[in-house]
């Protein structure tokens, strides 16, 4: 199909406006992108980008407006319509079958290779070799997606969406779950697409706006609020126009902790869900009034530490003493009564119940405690006020607190989540990629609020990807690589070559 | 959006459903022959048309409702109880043994007492999937439909062995029931000449009891949490196999309740297909109902209305009786199916802005006359 269609020179939307209950996501965007150009979509959550994204490849149908590609008129009536004019998109989530090859993942969606009777796997393998080379995207066409890197998977879904012909890439926040060395990589390789494709991609982190995008595009509120070529404008500059005002990410600045110990953890070993050790003697102290960040790349025991520490994995040997007391193998709620707080990794489906409403998530672990209840009676009228001063105490944005927490934006649930934990006041608080795909005013307000609390003698385990993150707001960072402790260095030391190398596990060497 | 306008569209869904069951129902009659008109409106209006129609109707909401309560309970702690049929047997059995054991206990003890050992039985058979599933993880939809099995057969064997009427064991007729019971269990029938009795009121208290139970007490929204998200529920610091154990035992207690309060009300002793099904309507009827007690009463008096009105299509139209059990089949298709459009928030708001468009032409044309 790819040799009877036209390749794309232009691809040009007019006026496009759509509606959903309760909100306009996309209202009157016109934009335009040529062959060869790279188009950044940044603003903050909500603000309407991956709608629009969406409107695109025909998986949502605008309400108004309408799409042009080199001049005509188009309508897509569903993605396969955008495929066959060369659109291809990388969502955010991966859409790939964990149990199956990358050669099968790709002969999924190859049609040319589907004989009625057999599938020509070797026409897809041809093709995925002519692809990789081309655009010097190596994959191994034989390996199982699950024994992929994220950022493996991700370049399978890219070499995915070549395959199929597309010239007009779109890609859903292409770095949120890679390491900054696989980020780096991806914008060089992007970078050397760019002249034969056109690209539009949808990012957070202004760093790679600037440079990757020749153009760059802002959304608030689902209007287009600004465009221009990118090379004009610094970053601060669209920082701001992004978010409405100056955006300062809050610093810690304040002393290295004086009031002892809160957290130590000693030796801990704790099995992974296919049940090798994901956590091997690791060892970690955490003081009063201190934020140790913990950096690493994902996958290598963040999440069966921050669940062992709370109670939700087993602990097969060693100590977590929690000021004072060993809290190895607690139940959750034993660990929440000894004040601990956690804002889990998954914020959808862990830290909150999706159907239930803000004000009942506001009170999730607390349905028992004589604040909100008698013996057995919820006390709804201390319910209902807990919830409206929560709401204008965190800017929880939304109509009312009557309704579910789980139609919320990323940014707002994790606020409900963040409202919850810090009014039950925790003597500490494990934070998990507490800013993960959070537009700038979110993670502003989230970090303000961390630090808030760190000043009041909180003791925090901040675990993230993000090493600005971690080295604006840490005291000591704590760099994890398989299960162990790499290496702990103050906040002030860890640039970000370095936090780069220890999280790849090569050893520290201080002359670096 | 208003919540009235929300009550309002979820009404006219279900209605919707309604009509489309029928439509797709009388495929069926129209394949058999019957007169699908006529069929209809004996099955909706007869039996509404006299006293005995009604009180035969609200009979058989009882055991609907009670039973329907208690999936409800389970359902919205994550679990899906397909065993009330069994658990329901169960109950009976537990009646049938306490009255026979005590026959001279006066009615004020010998009553409560007898459906609170229906309650234990029917609680004792929902324990065991539940903690299959809360501790080995076994499906509940496999262990609840083996362990109806069990139940039917260890009925029939009690009441062809040990519970057998010694009457029927001298006269040789070997029909396979209990003794009538003691009168002293008797529930009282409160109109004369039908067979309505007390257990309405207890049904009726029993939905009151739930409702207050899920939405207004702690243990309530733990055990919804369990239910809507055991994940986060496990992170809130929630006992969630507790709760789904807990849960079980509540849905096969309140079946086993249906039990002991439809012989204890109608039949007044322990007889062969005493659960007619009840367990398994008992699940259309939760499903129907929203999942909400305030929802399942009517749901289970539209039911009652149903199984009643198919008893009578088979003597005036000749149409048999098991074809509500197809229009039942139809209606939980088109329950899920009405299900996705319910939450379709944004078909919702189509229908408002119609709706709102519509009435505001209507007003203007008003103000031009």
């Amino acid at each position: 199909m790819e040799i009877t269609r036209k390749a794309i020179d232009s691809l040009r939307i007019e006026h496009i406006t759509k509606r959903f209950p309760g909100v306009l996501a996309c209202d009157d965007i016109s934009l335009e992108i040529k062959k060869g150009e790279v188009l950044a979509l940044v603003g903050e959550n909500g603000a309407g980008k991956t709608t629009l994204m969406n409107i695109l490849m025909g998986l949502y149908h605008p309400d108004e407006g309408s799409m042009f590609i080199n001049g005509e008129k188009v309508h897509f009536r569903s993605p396969n319509d955008a495929f066959a004019y060369g659109i291809g998109m990388v969502h955010q989530q991966y859409m790939l079958v964990p149990n199956l090859t990358v050669l099968e993942n790709i002969a999924l969606g190859y049609k040319k290779a589907w004989n009625p009777l057999k599938l020509n796997l070797q026409m897809v393998r041809d093709r995925i070799d002519e692809i990789s080379a081309h655009y010097g995207l190596s994959v191994d066409p034989d390996a199982y997606i699950w024994q992929l890197s994220v950022g493996e998977q991700q370049r399978v879904e890219l070499v995915k969406t070549l395959c199929l012909g597309a010239e007009f890439l779109i890609l859903d926040e292409p770095t949120s779950a890679l390491t900054p060395q696989e980020t780096d990589e991806l914008i060089a390789l992007l970078k050397k697409m760019s002249s034969e494709l056109s690209i539009i991609f949808i990012s957070h982190k202004l760093q790679e706006v600037k440079d990757l995008s020749s153009r760059v595009a802002i959304l608030r509120h689902g209007k287009v609020v600004f465009q221009g070529n990118t090379i004009d404008h610094s970053s601060s500059d669209i920082a701001a126009l992004m978010t409405g005002h100056e955006v300062n990410l809050p610093q810690n600045d304040a002393p290295a902790c004086t009031l002892g110990p809160m957290l130590q953890i000693r030796n801990l070993k704790v099995k992974s869900d296919r049940g090798f050790l994901a956590l091997d003697d690791l060892s970690l102290y955490v003081c009063k009034g201190e934020i140790v960040g913990l950096a690493g790349v994902s996958g290598n025991g963040q999440k069966e530490l921050a669940e062992a520490i709370n109670g939700l994995r087993k602990v097969e040997s060693g100590e977590i003493v929690f000021d004072g007391v060993d809290i190895a193998n607690f139940t959750p709620k034993q660990v929440i009564d000894c004040g601990m707080g956690y804002v889990p990794e998954e914020r959808n489906t862990e830290g909150i119940v999706p159907s239930f409403s803000i004000k009942e998530n506001l009170v999730l672990k607390d349905v028992e405690s004589e604040k909100f209840s008698n013996r057995t009676f919820l006390k709804n009228s201390v319910i209902q006020k807990n919830g409206e001063d929560l709401r204008t105490q965190f800017d929880i944005r939304s109509p009312n607190i009557d309704i579910a927490a789980g139609s919320l934006s990323g940014g707002n649930i994790q606020k409900v989540i963040l409202a919850r934990e810090i009014s039950r006041n925790p003597k500490f608080l494990v934070a998990v990629y507490p800013t993960r795909g959070l537009d700038m005013g979110a993670a502003e307000f989230i970090h303000k609020q961390l630090l808030q609390k760190r000043n009041e003698g909180v003791g925090i385990l901040l675990i993230s990807e993000e090493l600005e993150e971690i080295t604006n707001l840490s005291d000591q960072v704590a760099v994890i690589f398989k299960g162990k402790i790499q290496k702990v260095i103050p906040a002030s030391e860890a640039s970000r070559r370095r936090l780069g190398i220890l999280m790849a596990g090569v050893e520290d060497d201080e002359q670096i | 959006m208003t919540n009235r306008f929300k009550t309002g569209y979820k009404i006219g869904v279900i209605i919707l459903a309604i009509i489309t069951a029928m439509a797709l129902g009388a495929v069926i009659l129209l394949a058999i022959g019957a007169d699908v008109f006529k069929t209809y409106i004996v099955i909706l209006t007869r039996p509404l048309m006299n006293k005995i129609g009604v009180t035969e109707v609200l009979l058989r909401m009882v055991p609907l409702s009670i039973i329907a309560i208690g999936i409800t309970v389970a359902y919205r702690s994550g679990i899906i109880n397909i065993g009330a049929e069994g658990q329901m047997a169960i109950g009976v059995l537990s009646t049938t043994a306490i009255a026979l054991l005590f026959p001279n206990l006066p009615g004020y003890v010998l009553i409560p007492f007898a459906i609170l050992a229906g309650a234990i039985g029917g609680a004792a058979w929902g324990f065991i999937p539940g903690f299959l599933k809360a501790k080995l993880q076994v499906s509940e939809l496999l262990s609840t439909v083996m362990l109806n099995y069990i139940a039917a057969q260890l009925y029939t064997f009690l009441l062809r062995g040990p519970m057998l009427d010694p009457a029927e064991m001298t006269m040789g007729s070997g029909t396979p029931q209990s003794m009538r019971l003691s009168k002293n269990l008797d529930l009282t029938r409160f109109i004369k000449g039908t067979r309505i009795h007390t257990g309405l009121f207890i049904a009726l208290a029993l939905a009151v009891i739930i409702y207050f139970l899920l939405w207004k007490t702690s243990f309530g929204f733990k055990l919804r949490a369990a239910g809507a998200s055991s994940k986060a529920a496990r992170y809130g610091g929630i006992n969630v196999p507790k709760y789904l154990i807990i849960a079980m035992m509540i849905s096969g207690a309140f079946a086993g309740m249906a039990g002991s309060i439809e012989i204890a009300g109608v039949h007044r002793r322990a007889i062969e297909g005493v659960t007619s099904g009840y367990g398994f309507s008992g699940i259309v009827v939760a499903l129907f109902g929203g999942l909400h007690p305030a929802g399942i009463v009517p749901a289970a008096f539209f039911f009652g209305l149903l199984i009643y009105g198919a008893d009578m299509t088979q003597r005036i139209v000749g149409v048999p009786a098991n074809m509500v059990q197809v229009l039942q089949g139809i209606i939980i298709l088109v329950i899920v199916s009405t299900k996705m459009i319910i939450n379709n928030p944004y078909l919702m708001q189509k229908v408002e802005s119609r709706i709102n468009s519509f009435r505001k032409k209507g007003s203007a044309q008003e103000e031009t006359v």
